[in-house]
């Protein structure tokens, strides 16, 4: 048979590549398929999104030998602060040192940059780059997929890392529950005035959270952050469309001078809001990993985080496993994999039943109810959360590839 | 590559690769040995690298070595020790199940042979390692098969048995109940057969070989099957010679 390997990842972005690599340094191999062009998302300018990388995910950089190389790009956030519409009375916070850090600031293109050039040199990943998948197949001894220019790639177990819309999870008849915020993240970067003081800032406005994070100052000196700017999903397309003058006027507007003068924001995206889950998180020789199993997006590139959580489980699974003599497909390692990275099956059922319908219910009731449910959802400040949680530990077992 | 006495007909093949897909339905009948899988591995990797001192990470501990496994079923221990690096022959009294094994193997690209008997009988030569689990309860003359299983046992040997215990937990347990809701195929134990470990550890003194450690394997809701120090239901043990 053909170059026939462990895993057959589908999806080189991010939460993809990072799998590769986890699972070559533990001797696992892998082919990687992507539809997209390295070169255009390693361009200058391609997008201004940026992630913030925990504590937990930033050990997983270090474990695989890429903290070294990452290590001068990541901004360190200090501290958070909280505050409702600019209005005095800010909520700090720093964490005591026992709750670690609150974790780094990266531009994407950064980690990309990183994660393609050690995978590039990593003999147990092949690459498939701009490839597009004509077939799929998942059998009793492995699983493979036809590329549009009629080359197979055979693996024992199938990778979905396709992001939200994996269409490897859908043809595979899994299903997703979603929670939707109705209101969308525009995603930006600016470079201001004044330095930010490593400083993570969220304002309070009625319509959602806006949120700057701080990142490190551009090469010719100038002071940049990430932007996070929550709006109605009625409003986001205006919003984006908006030219850079009047785009800069409203960010203004909004930040109350915290920065100085906003002198430019680099190329826009947005992202919706919300929560979503799959029932299931395996099928025969299957797993799904990053958004393609789960998402939850309060801020940009949390994500993230939980993507890596993922890789972090499920490669030490895979590598104990094989370490037993088991296939990488073999449906136990699976099973261990779901009970410890899927959501319970209740938790699912309530995100399905009860949030779906109580959102899909007309009426002013309903409607009063949704905006009570989004106000709580929004004062939680999902910054904080966030990273308390993750200074915590409270968001379940650690993978060991995640520990210091 | 399989022994020529286990050669697939092709008329067979169907019905020998229909019978493969069921022993290897991790949701059919033999679901229960499934789970029982990784279990039992993690006893004999350890036993592995405690016996010849080898690196615990390392992915191929048996390469270079022989193994044996008797009453190997449909290859659900044999392939991970092929994986592991051995030469691997798989034995099982019932010719149907190493048809299903050998073509099970030749799916998943792994070179094990399959024989057809009784490990008594069969002129196969001796094995670094030596494996039989889930089989000696099902045994009359227990004493004769422990020492065809020595017999077997290359110099410097490893061997590796597990059974379910005889006490009062496993008569509920693995005869009552888990036949009466069907984890267990119906009529696959017989409890008065069940050997104790102790009766176990003479049974191999007496074929020269003596108990390097020994293990429970216990259910738990929350951990489901794992090693355990509680034998109370089933135990597995790895012996050397004396």
């Amino acid at each position: 048979m053909t170059d026939k390997r462990d895993l057959l990842i589908l999806g080189g972005g991010l939460v993809g590549m990072m799998l590769a690599l986890a699972a070559a340094r533990k001797g696992i191999s892998s082919h990687v398929v992507d539809r997209a062009d390295p070169a255009e998302l390693t361009a200058e300018g391609f997008d201004g999104r940026a992630s913030a990388i925990s504590t937990a995910s930033w050990n997983l950089f270090t474990n695989i030998g890429l903290a070294d190389r990452l290590e001068p790009h990541g901004c360190a956030i200090a501290s958070i602060a909280v505050t409702d519409q600019m209005k005095p009375g800010s909520i700090d916070f720093t964490p005591e040192p026992h709750e670690g850090t609150l974790g780094r600031m990266f531009a994407n293109r950064e980690l990309r940059l990183a994660l393609f050039e050690a995978a590039s040199e990593e003999p147990l990943i092949a690459w498939h780059a701009k490839s597009e998948i004509m077939e799929r197949h998942r059998g009793a001894h492995g699983v493979s997929v036809v590329l549009a220019d009629g080359t197979s790639l055979h693996a024992s177990l199938m990778i979905a890392a396709e992001g939200r819309n994996s269409p490897t999870r859908d043809e595979a008849g899994i299903t997703i529950a979603k929670w939707d915020y109705s209101h969308r993240a525009i995603i930006a970067g600016l470079t201001h005035e004044l330095p930010h003081g490593n400083v993570a800032w969220e304002i309070f406005y009625p319509a959602g959270p806006f949120a700057l994070l701080p990142m490190l100052d551009r090469a010719d000196g100038k002071h940049r952050s990430a932007l996070v700017w929550t709006v109605g999903e009625k409003d986001a397309a205006g919003t984006l469309k908006l030219s850079d003058r009047a785009f800069l006027a409203e960010v203004e507007k909004r930040m109350g001078g915290l920065f100085g003068t906003i002198e430019s924001v680099g190329p826009r995206s947005s992202y919706p809001l919300g929560f979503h889950h799959t029932a299931r998180i395996t099928g025969d020789r299957l797993a799904l990993i990053g958004d393609a199993a789960h998402g939850i997006h309060p801020i940009a590139g949390q994500g993230l985080n939980l993507g890596l959580r993922d890789v972090g489980a499920l490669v030490e699974v895979l590598a104990e496993g094989m370490r037993l003599g088991l296939d990488p497909g073999d449906a136990q390692l699976l099973r261990k994999y779901e009970q410890w990275r899927g959501l319970d099956a209740f938790t699912v059922a309530l995100a399905t039943d009860g949030l779906t319908r109580l959102f899909g219910i007309p009426g002013r009731a309903a409607s009063a109810l949704r905006r009570f449910g989004m106000a709580g959802v929004e004062r939680i400040g999902p910054l904080k959360t966030f990273f308390m949680d993750e200074a915590r530990g409270v968001t379940g077992d650690l993978p060991e590839l995640l520990r210091a | 590559m399989t022994d020529s006495s286990v050669t697939i007909r092709p008329e067979e093949a169907a019905h020998f690769g229909q019978l493969a897909r069921e022993w290897w339905d991790p949701k059919g009948s033999s679901a229960m040995l499934h789970r029982l899988n990784p279990v039992r591995l993690a006893f004999v990797r350890e036993a592995i690298d405690r016996h010849w001192g080898g690196d615990p990470a390392a992915v191929r501990p048996l390469a270079g070595k022989s193994a044996l496994d008797v009453g190997c079923g449909a290859g659900l221990l044999c392939e991970p020790l092929a994986r592991l690096g051995a030469a691997v022959t798989g034995v099982d009294a019932a010719p149907e199940n190493v048809q299903a094994a050998a073509a099970h193997a030749e799916g998943a690209g792994l070179d094990i042979r399959y024989m057809a008997g009784e490990v008594v009988s069969l002129d196969i030569g001796r094995f670094d390692l030596v494996t039989s689990m889930e089989v000696i309860e099902h045994v009359a003359d227990k004493a004769a098969f422990v020492a065809a299983l020595a017999d077997r046992l290359a110099p410097g040997g490893l061997m590796v048995l597990s059974t379910p215990n005889r006490t009062a937990a496993s008569r509920l347990l693995l005869v009552g109940a888990a036949e009466a809701v069907g984890i267990v195929p119906r009529g696959t134990h017989h409890w008065d057969d069940f050997i104790i470990p102790d009766e176990l550890g003479e049974l191999l003194a007496g074929a020269g070989l003596s108990v390097s450690a020994r293990k429970g394997i216990a259910f738990s809701l929350s951990k489901g099957l794992h090693l355990s120090d509680d034998e109370s239901l089933n135990y597995i043990l790895s012996a050397r010679r004396t």
